[in-house]
């Protein structure tokens, strides 16, 4: 045994046995760690791909216009005529992409409508609302009301 | 101003700024090619939302947007986004009385409660979007994440679901997809935005009382917004740099 | 989920309704508790020179090392994806107190605490791996790394490095749990959490449920061995507790005080808490059964002459309800912090199930698995019998 390692031998052995697990480690993280971390912060930059790869099922009221035209001439100056298309007829993404077939249901006038219009304390006194009970106690709304133009004239 | 003049320049604002983009971005989308949208330059954008509490009427609409575009569980008691209803007594900001039921995904029905010398109004909640964010400080391997346009994101495949996020945000906005057992929260709908569309809430709100903004842009109506109205943000003095500004919040609201 | 909701008290954020953190979290700082807590011990003796624990030098480490083995048992049990928890050693996000997990949990477990124990135990492990044979033969020759030099040249390195070590190993200690009150006492959006005395206080408990528990552990030893008890060792062991405890109850205090003198937003809200869901464990186990018993009966004995049996029936007694109230006080900061509503609204309840993966099942068994380990430990590493600092 060589003078300096005498009675050290163990030591050695065990800082050897150290030395191998933390080459042990880098290694590891260097084959694990995600291709490009760290690129624009502390993630992974795949992560931002895989936000923005998230299916369409709204397709916005941009889209609407391009096919429906008289609907939008309806609604012009109409109190409606900020309302987006999907707030009542639902998501039509697919809709669109089929170009036109997957046409949506037409909702319940009652129910729909009540959503919005039903009278409530909570909701901002200038808007338009009624006890629909009391209203129109049976039939739908739009036996009235023409929901693209709904004042009545 | 009232409120239907305000809502009505915001959101013909926010088509003009948009469809420019939106309408070279969406030959693409429709064609079934997002990849090849228009160039989307993470650094021009700094996402924010307006939120105007005196034209919200609790319809609901929004969730259901949210639930339906981003495939938030139906189950009870997971939203990305959710609506609060508050009856405060005025001379009592310490107690008001706060409902939101199912999150208010069926726009509180009924009469409820309503008291006539109270105080009534809703609140919708959703992610806020901290520039510093305590979400994103406490994530033990950055599986969460404020991208370069300011929008708080989740790593799904990268996240442990170890809670720690949801125990650090202030305001209750993250939850744990029991689908996935990951972290999920509002990502500012990111797939419509960085496509020139605005988020599936915004879009849906009949009031226009929730807008998106872009702080970067200075063409964004936003700025006109910010200027002309005293906004506030929830729990200001926890300091997160909360992007969500609200016109008309009460100082009863939690 | 569904279940939770006829309970919920006023309003809540509707996503803070179920509890994200249950009793595996609870366990978890509990049982690096102990870990601290022996080690800081055992210190007492290496270090500080109190030599008359010595006997349970030994014990402590072996107790300490058993305790850290099943510490991440309950983390790994609780995540919702546990085969990505190495992502803590691969991309660690170093302004998360959270992070620090990993590297301080390996730190400790292999510099401080295997190699310490290796170091003090290398004669007899020589020594047995001399006279076995069979498959324990290769065992102790591989605890051994195949040297067997143990000249009383290499045996006095290793005594220094050992005191080395334990000297490191004390801030270990403190880091190895006071991180763990970090990553709560640094959550601004709780404020049953958010305190700069969180990880202090947490230290503190610990340092009592390790002097507790190794106290117990020692007397069980004893009783089981039918040895006679060194009362000196234990007389010694319970004064240190009792140092450690007035300590510990001080800062509770302090806090608590602090709390209602302040009255802050929150106050009314967590004060509600305190006297109606959290009442049973805060107030009658944690306070009066696990703290003010304790104590006073510990205080008692620094009072008042009393013969052995009393005595050891008074730490045996002392040291259980301690154990119980330390678990109580882990108990009310992780489940307490989340039955109240962030909006101070409203309050939920706790729906803890039985035989899931986060039940109370899986936590009974983590708590006795230490022990499992610790009389294989004892089996193969006797703390008793020729120390070479110890008795």
């Amino acid at each position: 045994m060589s003078g300096w390692l005498k009675d050290k031998e163990h030591l050695a052995r065990m800082a050897g046995l150290f030395a191998l697990g933390i080459t042990a480690f880098f290694v590891f993280r260097w084959v694990m760690v995600p291709a490009g971390f760290g690129l624009y912060g502390h993630y992974r930059p795949g992560a931002l791909d895989d936000a923005r790869a998230r299916p369409l099922h709204y397709a916005g009221r941009a889209a609407c216009e391009d096919c429906h035209a008289d609907v939008v001439a309806a609604r012009v100056g109409s109190r409606h005529a900020r309302i987006g298309c999907e707030a009542c007829h639902g998501p039509l993404f697919a809709h669109v992409q089929a170009g036109g077939e997957k046409k949506p249901a037409r909702p319940d006038s009652r129910i729909l409508c009540a959503r919005c219009h039903e009278t409530s304390p909570w909701k901002p006194k200038a808007f338009p609302q009624v006890v629909v009970a009391e209203h129109s106690p049976e039939g739908p709304c739009v036996a009235c009301h023409k929901p693209h133009a709904p004042k009545m004239s | 101003m009232n409120p239907d003049r305000r809502s009505f320049l915001l959101g013909t604002g926010k088509l003009l700024v948009l469809s420019t983009a939106a309408s070279v971005a969406w030959e693409a989308i429709v064609a079934g090619r997002p990849e090849t949208a228009t160039n989307y330059t993470m650094t021009d954008h700094w996402w924010a939302m307006v939120v105007d509490i005196e034209s919200c009427i609790g319809c609901g609409i929004c969730l259901r947007a949210c639930k339906e575009e981003n495939d938030v569980p139906r189950m009870p008691q997971y939203f990305r986004t959710w609506v609060e209803r508050y009856r405060v007594n005025p001379s009592d900001l310490e107690h008001p009385v706060v409902d939101s039921p199912n999150g208010g995904y069926d726009g509180f029905p009924g009469k409820g409660d309503p008291d006539p010398d109270a105080k009534h109004f809703f609140v919708p909640k959703l992610c806020n979007h901290c520039a510093d964010s305590p979400c994103v400080q406490v994530c033990p391997v950055g599986a969460t994440f404020v991208s370069p346009d300011g929008v708080v994101l989740v790593d799904k495949t990268y996240c442990l679901g170890c809670r720690y996020c949801v125990q650090a945000c202030p305001y209750g906005c993250r939850f744990i997809d029991p689908r996935t057992s990951t972290v999920d929260k509002c990502t500012l709908c990111y797939h419509r935005i960085t496509k020139g569309l605005t988020t599936a809430c915004c879009e849906t709100c009949p009031t226009g009382a929730r807008q998106l903004g872009d702080l970067k842009n200075k063409k964004d109506p936003i700025h006109q917004f910010l200027l002309g109205h005293h906004v506030l943000v929830l729990k200001p003095q926890m300091a997160t740099g909360a992007k969500v500004y609200y016109n008309g919040l009460d100082g009863s609201v939690r | 989920m569904e279940s939770v909701l006829p309970a919920i008290q006023g309003f809540m954020y509707p996503n803070e309704m179920e509890l994200q953190w249950g009793v595996l979290v609870v366990l978890y700082p509990f049982i690096t508790g102990l870990v601290a807590g022996a080690f800081i011990l055992a210190s007492l003796e290496r270090v500080f020179n109190v030599d008359a624990i010595k006997p349970t030098y030994r014990l402590a480490l072996l107790t300490a090392l058993a305790f850290l083995l099943v510490a991440p048992l309950p983390l790994q049990l609780h995540l919702g994806h546990p085969e990505r928890s190495l992502e803590m050693y691969l991309t660690p996000h170093t302004v998360s107190a959270m992070a620090m997990f990993g590297f301080v949990y390996l730190w400790y477990l292999m510099v401080v605490l295997v190699l310490e124990v290796w170091l003090d135990y290398r004669k007899e492990i020589v020594l047995m791996w001399r006279e076995s044979r069979g498959p324990k033969r290769w065992l102790y020759g591989a605890m051994a790394l195949w040297s067997d030099n143990i000249s009383p040249a290499s045996l006095a390195l290793d005594d220094r490095i050992g005191r080395a070590l334990t000297v490191i190993g004390i801030p270990s200690a403190f880091l190895l749990h006071g991180y763990v009150g970090f990553i709560f006492g640094s959550v601004k959006a709780n404020p049953w959490w958010s305190t700069p005395l969180m990880p202090i206080v947490f230290l503190f408990s610990a340092i009592v449920s390790g002097i507790a528990a190794v106290m117990l552990v020692y007397m069980v030893t004893a009783w089981w061995r039918e040895r006679r008890f060194d009362m000196e060792c234990l007389d010694t062991v319970a004064r240190y507790l009792f140092y450690a405890f007035v300590v510990d109850f001080s800062l509770e205090m302090l806090d608590l005080i602090h709390r209602i003198y302040e009255a802050d937003e929150s106050f009314r809200a967590l004060d509600f808490m305190v006297h109606t869901s959290l009442y049973t464990s805060q107030v009658i186990l944690q306070i009066l059964v696990g703290t003010v018993v304790p104590l006073s009966m510990l205080g008692l004995v620094q009072l008042v002459r009393m013969g052995e049996k009393t005595r050891r029936r008074i730490y045996g007694t002392a040291g259980l309800l301690t154990l119980i109230g330390i678990f109580a006080m882990r108990w009310n900061v992780v489940i307490g912090g989340q039955l109240f509503s962030k909006s101070f609204l409203g309050y939920t309840v706790y729906k803890m199930e039985w035989a899931t993966r986060e039940g109370l099942l899986p936590a009974i068994l983590l708590l006795i698995l230490p022990f499992v380990i610790l009389a294989v430990l004892i089996k193969l590493l006797p703390p008793w019998g020729s120390q070479r600092h110890g008795a």
